[in-house]
C-alpha cells in the first residue's frame, strides 16, 4: 500500500486527446519526495533543451505535494512546473487553496500535460473518469467566472477549478493560473493558454492512507491549535494595518522612487476603513487555521482575494492609494494576471511614454491619469493589442522589442524576470547570493529562514536563540548572537544562510507545505511550525519514508541540483547570476565575485555555476552528469572554483612554475 | 395515556458561520476518526460534517449529517443574506436523494453524525481552533411514553402485516368471542 500518495500519475496528451493513468515509481518519491522535486525529474527526463516553451513537447505539470491529503496542517500548495516562455528556464510556480488535495483524493499525484488541443478545452477529472471537454463557450471568460460556469454545468459544486483568463489564452507572459483566491504565477499561465487548456476541474472522493495514523493524528490536533494561536506563523500583513514596511521601503513606479515618509496614521485609519468596510472575510487554504487572504467585495467589481504584498503592487506602480488596487485587483484576477510582475510592466510602459520612447502613435488616446493609464495598458496587454503585444512579453523582452533606448528602462529584472521593486543602499551579501543564484525568480521564494536583520541588543538575541527551534545547525545561533550590523556578514555565513533559506523552500515545494508556516516565515520571529528538525519525522508518520535531517537535506540538494542542471542545459551560466545593477546604490564588484566563487564552492559547482560531476554523482544524479558531459557542458574533470585554484597550483608546480 | 418525564442529555454543535475560514479541518478530522482502523485514512467525502462552500460567493456553511429521508423535500428556496445567495439546502443536514451530500462515496449509503460517541467532544469541534464549531451539552426533560408489552407485540405485527390486516384479524377474532 502507498502511504500519503495516490500512487498514480495522469498523463494527458492534448494533441492526440489521450488520457492514461500510469502507476508512479515509489523510488522517485524516496529520491525527490514529490511536488516540484518529482516535476523537475520528469522535466529533466522528458523535456530536452531544444524544446521551445511553446512547443507541444513542453510539459505542463500540476503536482500535489507528498503531504497533501494527509492531516499535516498547511500542506496544500500545488506545484505547477513547465519551461517558461519568459525566461526559457524551469518555471517555479505554486498555488494555495484546495486543488492539490482534491487531485490526490481523485487518485492522482500529478497531471502531466503535453501537446496542444486543436481548440479551447477543459479537463474534467472525477476519480477514475477523466474527460477532455470542449471549452469554446468559455473563450474570453474571466478566471473565476469560468470556474462558476463549469461547476454549474457539471452540477459539481464541490469540484475544484484552476483556470486561466484572457491573459493566459493570449499567452501573456505574466499570466497566472487562478484557483479561488490563489494563483500560480511565473510561467505556467501562458503555457496553459498555448496548450489551449482553459481549465482543469477536479473532484476526488478516494481515501489517502496514513502510515502511522494515531501518532500523526495526535500531532495534527496539537499543531493545528498551536499554529492557530501562534504569531510566528501565517501572514501577519493580513491583519496588521500598519503597512509602512512596503510603502516606505519598497520602490514606487517603475521600481524607481522611494517615499520614505509616505506612511502616516491618518492614511492608516482611512485604509483601515476602506478595507473593513468592503471585506467579506479573512480566509485560509485547505487544512490551515490561518487567515492570510483578505476577501474583498468592491462596488462595481468582482469579489477578489489578496494576500501579502499583492495588495500594494498595483497602486505603488501607479503612485496611487489602496482604493486603486481595489479597483484593479478584481479586474486583473478575472484576466488571470500575476500581481507582482504585471504592475511593473505597466509602470515600465508609462515611464517609456514619459521619456518619449513610446509615443501617442504607440498609445493612441493615452490618458493622463496614472490610474487610467494602468487600466488602458492592462487592456492592451491582455488582448496583445498594438503595443500590448510587446508589453505582454514582460519588461525584458518588451524593452528589446521596442528598442530605441527602451533597454535602459529594464533595470529591475534578473534572468529576464521582474524582481520585487526593492532599491537599497549597501550591498547585503546573503541577499546578493539569493537574488543572483536563485532560480525561483522571486526573492520571496528564496529568502526566509535566517532573520533579515540583527536584533539590537545581545539580550534580545539570546532570547531569540533560546526559542529558536528551527535552526538546522548550532552555528546559525552563534552567528546570530554575534551579528550586529546588517551588512556585516562573512562569506562563510552568507553561503550557509543562503543554502539554509533555499533548502526550506525546496523542501516545502516538494512536500506541499506553505511558506507562511515554514520556509518564508522563519525570518520574521523564528517561531515557524515546520523546519528541518521536525519535517523528517512528519514525513515518516504520514508517508512511511524513514528519513532524518541529513536524509532530508540530501533530497533538497538533489532537487536543487536537478533544477540547476535543467537550467544549465538550457544555457544559464554565471553571467546570468546578477541582481539588478541598481538593487543597491553601493556595489563592490570584487567582493561580490569572490562571494559567488565561494558559494559555487560551497554548493559543489564549477566556476561557471554548473554542478560538478562529483557533486551530481554524490547525489545519485550520475545520469545528469553524463548528459551534461555528452552535451559538452561539462568535461567531467572540472572542480569547484577553489579546487581549480589548487589544481592549477599543482600543475604549475609540476611544470616548474614560472 | 400519560408518559413519564425523563432527563435526557442533548449533545449538539453550534455553528458560527462568520468565523469559518474554509479550512475544512472538520471534514479531515471526522473522516479520519471514522476510518477503519481509526485515523488510518483521510477522505473528506466520507465526513459526516461538510462545509457547504462556494468561495466565489463567500459562502461557508459547515453542516452535520442527520436523518435519512427517502424523498427529497420541496425546499428549493433561495435566501439572500448579506448580499450572498444561499440555497435552502445549504443549511439542511438531512441525507436525501436529491443531492450527493453525506453519502458514502463507494456504496452511496447515507452517513450520519454520531457526535463521535467515544469522545467527550466531537473531533470536528476539537479540530476547529477558530471556534466556528462550539460543542454544547444541555439537559432536557422529555415526556417519554413507555410502551407496554402488548403494544410492542402489536407494533411488530403491524410492521409485518400492515395495520389494515391486523385490524381485520382483530375484528374477526373479536366477533368469534
Amino acid at each position: 500500500m502507498r502511504y500519503a500518495e495516490a500512487g498514480y500519475n495522469l498523463e494527458i496528451d492534448l494533441s492526440r486527446g489521450s488520457i492514461d493513468r500510469v502507476e508512479s515509481d515509489l523510488k522517485l518519491t524516496e529520491q525527490h519526495l514529490g511536488g516540484q522535486g518529482i516535476n523537475a525529474k520528469i522535466i529533466w527526463d522528458r523535456v530536452p533543451p531544444d524544446v521551445e516553451p511553446f512547443s507541444p513537447d513542453n510539459l505542463l505539470i500540476f503536482s500535489t505535494g507528498l503531504l497533501h491529503g494527509t492531516p499535516v496542517v498547511g500542506a496544500n500548495r500545488t506545484a505547477v512546473n513547465t519551461i517558461s516562455p519568459q525566461t526559457n528556464l524551469f518555471a517555479h510556480s505554486l498555488m494555495g487553496g484546495y486543488f492539490g488535495p482534491e487531485l490526490k483524493h481523485a487518485g492522482y499525484d500529478r497531471i502531466i500535460i503535453r501537446g496542444k488541443a486543436p481548440d479551447l478545452v477543459y479537463l474534467w477529472i472525477h476519480n477514475d473518469k477523466v474527460e477532455i471537454r470542449d471549452a469554446t463557450h468559455l473563450r474570453g471568460k474571466g478566471a473565476t467566472e469560468t470556474a462558476a460556469i463549469i461547476k454549474k454545468e457539471l452540477k459539481e459544486p464541490k469540484a475544484q477549478v484552476a483556470a486561466i483568463g484572457l491573459a493566459g489564452e493570449n499567452r501573456v507572459y505574466t499570466a497566472s493560473i487562478e484557483h479561488n483566491w490563489s494563483s500560480a504565477a511565473r510561467g505556467p499561465g501562458p503555457v496553459m493558454g498555448d496548450k489551449r487548456l482553459k481549465a482543469i476541474v477536479v473532484r476526488g472522493t478516494k481515501d489517502i492512507n496514513i502510515a502511522k495514523p494515531a501518532e500523526l493524528f495526535e500531532l495534527y490536533l496539537r499543531m493545528n491549535k498551536e499554529i492557530h494561536d501562534s504569531d510566528g506563523n501565517g501572514d501577519w500583513m493580513a491583519v496588521d494595518e500598519d503597512d509602512s514596511f512596503h510603502h516606505n521601503h519598497f520602490a514606487w513606479g517603475n521600481a524607481r522612487t522611494r517615499r520614505k515618509d509616505f506612511w502616516n496614521k491618518e492614511l492608516e485609519k482611512r485604509w483601515y476603513h476602506l478595507k473593513y468596510d468592503h471585506m467579506d472575510r479573512q480566509m485560509g487554504c485547505y487544512n490551515c487555521p490561518k487567515k492570510c487572504i483578505n476577501v474583498i467585495s468592491y462596488p462595481g467589481g468582482k469579489r477578489f482575494g489578496y494576500k501579502c504584498f499583492g495588495k500594494d503592487t498595483y497602486h505603488m506602480a501607479a503612485f496611487k492609494e489602496l482604493d486603486f488596487s481595489y479597483e484593479i485587483l478584481g479586474v486583473a484576477q478575472e484576466y488571470g494576471l500575476d500581481s507582482y510582475s504585471t504592475p511593473q510592466v505597466i509602470a515600465f510602459a508609462i515611464e517609456l511614454y514619459e521619456a518619449g520612447i513610446l509615443t501617442d502613435k504607440d498609445l493612441p488616446g493615452f490618458p493622463s491619469d496614472s490610474g487610467e493609464r494602468s487600466f488602458y495598458l492592462l487592456e492592451k496587454i491582455v488582448r496583445r493589442e498594438g503595443i500590448g503585444d510587446k508589453l505582454a512579453n514582460g519588461v525584458y523582452w518588451a524593452a528589446r522589442q521596442i528598442g530605441n533606448g527602451a533597454e535602459a528602462y529594464d533595470h529591475n529584472t534578473t534572468k529576464k524576470f521582474e524582481q520585487v521593486p526593492i532599491k537599497l543602499g549597501k550591498v547585503n551579501p546573503p541577499y546578493f547570493l539569493m537574488i543572483a543564484t536563485g532560480e525561483k525568480m522571486n526573492i520571496t521564494q528564496i529568502e526566509g529562514s535566517f532573520p533579515q536583520d540583527p536584533l539590537p541588543t545581545r539580550e534580545e538575541r539570546e532570547e531569540f536563540c533560546s526559542k529558536w527551534e528551527a535552526v538546522p545547525d548550532e552555528k546559525f545561533k552563534q552567528w546570530f548572537l554575534n551579528w550586529e550590523k546588517r551588512s556585516d556578514v562573512t562569506n562563510e555565513m552568507s553561503c550557509a544562510i543562503t543554502d539554509w533559506n533555499e533548502a526550506m523552500h525546496y523542501v516545502d515545494d516538494s512536500v506541499g507545505l506553505c511558506g507562511f508556516l515554514s520556509s518564508f516565515r522563519g525570518q520574521f520571529g523564528g517561531g515557524v511550525a515546520y523546519h528541518m528538525n521536525n519535517i523528517p519525522q512528519i514525513i515518516s508518520l504520514a508517508a512511511g519514508l524513514e528519513l532524518d535531517k541529513d536524509g532530508l537535506w540530501e533530497i533538497f540538494q538533489r532537487n536543487r541540483n536537478l533544477v540547476r542542471a535543467i537550467n544549465v542545459r538550457r544555457g544559464m551560466r554565471r553571467a546570468d547570476e546578477k541582481p539588478p545593477e541598481d538593487h543597491w546604490a553601493v556595489r563592490d564588484h570584487e567582493m561580490e565575485q569572490k562571494l559567488l566563487d565561494d558559494y559555487y564552492d560551497f554548493k559543489g559547482w564549477t566556476k561557471d555555476g554548473i554542478p560538478t560531476k562529483e557533486t551530481l554523482d554524490k547525489l545519485g544524479l550520475d545520469c545528469v552528469g553524463e548528459d551534461l558531459i555528452k552535451r559538452g557542458i561539462l568535461t567531467g574533470h572540472e572542480g569547484t572554483p577553489s579546487q581549480e585554484i589548487v589544481a592549477a597550483k599543482d600543475e604549475n608546480a609540476k611544470a616548474g612554475g614560472c | 395515556m400519560k408518559g413519564e418525564l425523563e432527563k435526557k442529555k442533548v449533545r449538539s454543535i453550534k455553528v458560527n458561520l462568520d468565523k469559518c475560514n474554509g479550512c475544512r479541518a472538520c471534514e479531515i478530522a471526522c473522516s479520519s476518526y471514522h476510518a477503519k482502523p481509526r485515523y488510518s485514512s483521510i477522505n473528506p467525502a466520507r465526513s459526516r460534517i461538510q462545509v457547504v462552500m462556494d468561495p466565489l460567493n463567500d459562502e461557508y456553511v459547515p453542516i452535520r449529517a442527520c436523518d435519512y429521508s427517502k424523498a427529497g423535500c420541496d425546499g428549493r428556496r433561495t435566501y439572500t443574506i448579506n448580499n450572498k445567495e444561499y440555497s435552502e439546502c445549504s443549511f439542511c443536514g438531512t441525507v436525501c436523494p436529491t443531492r450527493d451530500l453525506f453519502k458514502e462515496p463507494d456504496s452511496g449509503l447515507p452517513l450520519k453524525c454520531d457526535m463521535c460517541e467515544d469522545e467527550k467532544v466531537p473531533l470536528c469541534v476539537q479540530a476547529c481552533p477558530a471556534g466556528v464549531l462550539v460543542y454544547e451539552e444541555t439537559e432536557e426533560e422529555d415526556e417519554v411514553i413507555k410502551p407496554t408489552e402488548m403494544e410492542i407485540g402489536l407494533k411488530s405485527l403491524i410492521d409485518k402485516y400492515g395495520s389494515q390486516k391486523v385490524a381485520d384479524t382483530f375484528a374477526r377474532l373479536s366477533k368469534k368471542g
